[in-house]
């Protein structure tokens, strides 16, 4: 992945160095305004974590192994404009002091790997984990991706510029003077080890880290996540609607209670101890009970026990009530508030005790 | 197949530490060399980053094979004359260039539509292309290798003011080098430390969970790190603007130097055209 020199014409690195500059440029703009005087010791530790983490030797399914570029990590970490120029500062140094990579290809690598690597795996990142919470596993499959989807998309990029090569530069006999593959050659070669080792190996380090920071350390995945949808933040905007429908369906049974005054009668078993000596309440009995005729006088439990409680709204008809219809409303939004207050108050208790629990332990 | 156990035991532990050993003594083998007397050590860093930089430019924009192989015989006396051993060159850059380089180029000979070159299924234009792709590596790598192992890497770094490099980039990327040297040390000590509680092979997938945790706590390292640093800094004063100490002096030696690359360069890319 690391061009080397003279694979590319001066000219292409040229292109590639200029094209790297606008970028870099914005990027050290909105790395200024987020991260202000700390951003240098940031980015150089995390150029060097860069640096370090390529060395890594991840085993691969089937017996080989690959090195990670941590392009899709750093993405997910510090996002796609800090990532870009840490990468980049990582290229840079590889490049000058360590052989890896060319010095007039530095262009190239930064652009293909720390610049369009950084804003695709932002872009697969964030498509994927949209506004699931911190620690979801789609957060890791998300992460993954990123770092598979950009690994690949900078491979590309490396084999359509080694591609072009034999098409632009060649001397009067026919020789390539730079990369001698065509396209039909460059790109399936290229692809095919990124689509397979060295995407499964950055595949493995960004999903892998992400999962461990989610275990361990989940703050550091908060930067780029965007708006959330965790426990603490996903009740007011998700539930929200819901509950409003629920309050105005509330709101229209209550006006619609005065209807249950058109009911004739009680409803069957609910006879209150006066009813029994009442000739017209008694024919109501007797027609709920297939014809079977009431006792003459009210059961002696019921007689009893009546009189211990009187509700202030009996038969939802309070006496200093006039109206019939507002008896009804009334006692309807008295009964809805009561609920409403004992569910607040259970709720609450119901937190505290949650919020008590793990230091009680 | 206890053979294959045996063998593979610790074995991507190993192979982690020894590419992480190889980084760290590469840069402390290039501090040592930079400290000896030779012919580059004298130099003003600008003159030989301008210099060797223009060499590299040139051996990119030649078409011509001898100029290519000119050039890399000059990067290579002028690297013993400053100290540093053959062996040493031919370890550290050819080696890599001409393993890689040479493993891609090769089915260009055979591919590379052209001329056949004795009957061979090979041809004329796929041998020069091949041949160009692998001189300009090795020559590349060899002047690079010259220019740092005889400057200390913060002058080189600072030197990449001549080219209009915006200092702060040019304080990160030394930052970067220092700290790449603790990390590098971090992470070695990290794999050791698990290296010496191995008693057993390591399936793959433990050696992956390894390598995934292990990143994983480098990173919070890392990033530990970083606060610790800054804070360090706003200590000594760091309010967001950063400097570099300009202490580097042109001398006659100096004038006289970038001249002869400035010739070298200029005669090579005409010649190479």
């Amino acid at each position: 992945m690391h061009i080397p020199d003279g694979y590319l014409s001066p000219a292409t690195c040229a292109t590639l160095y200029a094209g790297c500059v606008p970028f870099w440029r914005m990027a050290l703009q909105r790395v200024k305004k987020g991260l202000h005087s700390r951003q240098v010791p940031l980015l150089s530790l995390f150029a060097a974590f860069s640096f370090v983490i390529m060395m890594f030797n991840l085993p691969l399914p089937g017996g080989t192994t690959g090195h990670a570029t941590g392009i899709g990590l750093a993405t997910v970490v510090i996002g796609p404009w800090a990532a870009m120029l840490a990468v980049s500062v990582a290229l840079i140094v590889q490049a000058l002091f360590f052989g890896d990579g060319g010095v007039t290809a530095i262009g190239a690598n930064c652009f293909n790997m720390a610049i369009a690597g950084s804003l695709v795996a932002y872009a697969v990142y964030r498509l994927i984990a949209g506004r699931s919470a911190l620690a979801s596993a789609r957060r890791v499959v998300a992460a993954g991706l990123a770092g598979y989807v950009a690994i690949n998309v900078s491979a590309l990029l490396a084999a359509v510029e080694f591609g072009i090569q034999p098409l632009l530069y060649k001397d009067a006999a026919g020789t390539p003077l730079y990369c001698p593959y065509p396209l039909s050659i460059a790109i399936p070669a290229m692809m095919i080890g990124h689509l397979t080792i060295a995407g499964l190996a950055e595949l493995a380090v960004s999903a892998g880290v992400v999962a461990f920071l989610q275990r361990s350390d989940l703050s550091l995945l908060r930067s780029t996540a965007g708006k959330l949808i965790d426990a603490a933040q996903a009740l007011p905007p998700a539930a929200a609607r819901p509950l409003r429908a629920l309050w105005a369906g509330l709101a229209a049974l209550m006006v619609l209670t005065p209807l249950g005054i058109l009911a004739a009668g009680s409803a069957w078993g609910e006879w209150m101890a006066s009813d029994y000596a009442n000739p017209a309440a008694r024919a109501q009995i007797a027609a709920a009970s297939f014809n079977h005729g009431a006792p003459q006088l009210a059961p002696q439990g019921l007689q009893r026990l009546s009189s211990v409680w009187t509700a202030p709204f009996a038969r939802y008809a309070p006496p200093y009530i006039r109206g019939v219809a507002f008896g009804y409303l009334l006692s309807a939004m008295f009964g809805v508030g009561l609920i409403v207050v004992a569910i607040l108050l259970l709720g609450r208790f119901t937190q505290n005790a949650v919020r008590a629990g793990p230091e009680a332990v | 197949m206890s053979d294959v156990h045996v063998r593979k035991r610790g074995g991507f532990i190993e192979h982690t530490l020894e590419g992480l050993h190889a980084a760290m003594e590469r840069a402390l083998y290039a501090e040592t060399v930079a400290s000896r007397r030779g012919l580059l050590q004298q130099l003003d860093p600008r003159v030989k980053v301008a210099g060797l930089l223009s060499l590299v430019v040139a051996v990119a924009l030649a078409a011509k094979l001898w100029l290519i192989g000119a050039i890399l015989a000059l990067a290579v006396t002028v690297a013993c004359l400053s100290a540093i051993p053959l062996r040493v060159i031919a370890g550290r850059a050819w080696l890599g260039a001409l393993l890689f380089s040479g493993m891609i180029a090769t089915p260009a000979i055979f591919l590379t539509p052209g001329t056949p070159l004795y009957g061979l299924p090979i041809t004329v234009q796929g041998l020069r292309t091949a041949s160009f792709l692998v001189l300009r590596a090795v020559s590349a790598a060899t002047l690079m290798l010259a220019l740092v192992y005889t400057t200390p890497w913060n002058h080189v770094l600072k030197a990449l003011r001549i080219f209009r490099v915006p200092v702060v980039f040019v304080v990160i990327l030394g930052m970067t080098c220092r700290y790449i040297l603790l990390l590098l040390e971090t992470a070695h000590q990290m794999f050791e430390s698990r290296k010496s509680r191995t008693v057993n092979a390591i399936t793959p997938a433990e050696q992956r969970r390894l390598a995934v945790a292990g990143s994983g706590v480098l990173l919070g390292k890392t990033l530990q790190m970083s606060d610790e640093v800054y804070l360090a800094m706003r200590a000594r004063g760091f309010r967001g603007e950063v400097f570099l100490l300009e202490d580097f002096h042109m001398r006659k030696l100096d004038w006289l130097a970038l001249g002869t690359f400035a010739l070298l360069a200029a005669f090579s890319i005409w010649a190479g055209r």
